[in-house]
């Protein structure tokens, strides 16, 4: 269905692999209309409750594929086709895990920075590249890195371009946990399937005000807050959390 | 009320609802409905129960545009001759609060109907726009009119001509709309609206309406006859002398419309 990526569920969990290994999974204007494709699959799809975003081979994603474009207005390489992604992922109201088994550089670390968690291998890395080529970070990147690290060093690592390795992402807050290369799959995917069993409902809702958070102020989060719990708290998952309390069982949570 | 085959209404509570009902067309808006919009409406207005009517579409579009279907043949003498506005130009009588509350597209026709509510909530992720440029034509029901006298005639432009969408959070930014409201809460905010509307004195939600409407097209002097005299008015009905001894007495006042 997908040339350069590749999109299958498992379970509850719906897994979006990057892939086109051979060029480090690089970003082509196909993988940017299949990405928000496969995204807007796993939004439908009210059996998926979880999303992982991977890279196939050694690296997460290298960035934008510098080699094939003859496109020089980048400005619209970014409304048409990395803006689309990054809208369509946060929009999504469901918890997306970035699952960084290689190098995530460039926009290939706004992808990651864009999703909700990031499990790093101990094998990954993460560059501000774009410096190197005389360019600025883009697709969400200067949004986010500033809200994950502080502004001294979103300046630091953008500006200097230096490559962090997982541990020091992990020091920084970066990533939500960094693990072995043997044990990476079987912990996202362990990781995914707790969420995928979550109150998605909530989940959802955690996300969508959290991400308000950034431009509200306190009588906004206020009233958002509660315009979310009163929405959370007519959810199925509300009344089994609650019977499940009283009647001292572990709750069967359905996402609804 | 309920013989309507493009509509749902019902009345609950003081509050009548009326809700466009073409789900497989997202609620394009063809002339059957505007017809029976008009009916539901008018009836609503005279209806002593009804205190407030709340307008609203479905999940994913309060209305989608006008059916193109059933004016791609047309020409300007068969439509001068339809005269199909004037049920438009009726709607504009209403003299009940209208409350609007808009979830997913609200395009070209849609948002001129959205536009006849006197308020208007909108979920987050609403979407508001004229596309009529890039089918060859404009706006037709009052939309050009009323975008450049919500958000003046710069921002109007620009939006006309592109014919491109608006987010809830532009609209609301132009004054379009006056809440963004999650998807979810976005009727029942506007029912509880509607619903605190319906226990302020009825002659003064009707009077204000009419003035507030007056003072767009009049001068501020003549606004101001206008707005004295539908004060004055006032004077002459039982709520005043409730309203005002109800304050002196320290007392919420009981309300009656008359």
């Amino acid at each position: 269905m997908f040339e350069t990526i590749s999109y299958e569920t498992r379970g509850k969990t719906a897994w979006i692999t990057l892939n086109r290994p051979d060029k480090l999974n690089a970003f082509t204007s196909l993988m940017h209309k299949e990405m928000v494709s496969a995204i807007k699959e796993a939004n439908k799809d009210s059996n998926v409750r979880a999303v992982v975003i991977t890279g196939a081979g050694r690296a997460f994603c290298s960035g934008q594929d510098l080699s094939g474009s003859t496109d020089t207005d980048y400005g619209e390489v970014l409304r048409k086709g990395y803006n689309p992604m990054v809208q369509a992922l946060v929009a999504m109201e469901k918890p997306v895990i970035a699952a960084v088994n290689g190098v995530a550089a460039g926009a290939g670390m706004s992808l990651a920075l864009a999703c909700d968690f990031r499990i790093a291998s101990e094998k990954a890395s993460f560059i501000e590249a774009f410096i190197h080529v005389g360019l600025v970070p883009d697709s969400g990147n200067l949004y986010f890195l500033p809200r994950l690290v502080g502004h001294a060093k979103a300046m630091e690592l953008a500006v200097m371009g230096e490559k962090i390795t997982a541990e020091q992402a992990q020091e920084l807050g970066l990533v939500t946990k960094t693990v072995s290369e043997e044990e990476f799959m079987l912990e996202v995917e362990t990781y995914a399937e707790k969420l995928a069993n979550m109150p998605t409902k909530a989940i959802g809702l955690i996300k969508r005000y959290l991400n308000k958070s950034w431009e509200s102020d306190l009588n906004e989060m206020l009233e958002y807050e509660a315009q979310a719990q009163k929405i959370a708290g007519e959810s199925k998952d509300h009344q089994e959390g609650l019977h499940a309390f009283l009647e001292k069982r572990k709750p069967a949570f359905t996402g609804k | 009320m309920s013989n309507f085959e493009t509509i749902i209404t019902s009345v609950e509570d003081g509050i009548a609802l009326i809700q466009l009902n073409r789900p497989r067309v997202l609620n394009a808006i063809n002339r059957p409905m505007v017809t029976e919009l008009l009916n539901a409406f008018e009836a609503f207005d005279c209806n002593d129960e009804v205190k407030a009517i709340v307008l609203t579409g479905s999940e994913r579009a309060f209305a989608a545009g006008a059916d193109i279907d059933e004016m791609k043949e047309d020409d300007s003498v068969s439509l001068e001759l339809l005269n199909q506005f004037k049920e438009w130009d009726r709607l504009a009588t209403i003299k009940k609060p209208i409350i609007g509350a808009v979830n997913g597209y609200c395009f070209g026709g849609g948002f001129e109907l959205a536009l006849c509510a006197d308020i208007l909530f909108a979920a987050e992720n609403a979407q508001f726009g004229f596309p009529e440029i890039k089918l060859g034509v404009m706006p037709g029901a009052g939309g050009t009119v009323k975008l450049t006298k919500l958000m003046g005639q710069k921002k109007a432009l620009e939006w006309l001509w592109l014919g491109d969408p608006m987010t809830a959070g532009d609209a609301l930014q132009y004054g379009v709309i006056n809440r963004v409201i999650a998807p979810e809460l976005v009727l029942d905010e506007a029912k509880k609206y509607a619903r605190l509307v319906a226990s302020r004195a009825p002659l003064s939600v009707r009077l204000i309406k009419e003035t507030v409407y007056k003072s767009i097209d009049y001068s501020t002097y003549e606004g101001m006859q206008f707005e004295r005299k539908n004060f004055y008015l006032l004077f002459s009905s039982q709520d005043q002398k409730e309203g005002m001894k109800a304050f002196v007495e320290k007392r919420p006042a009981e309300f009656k419309g008359k």
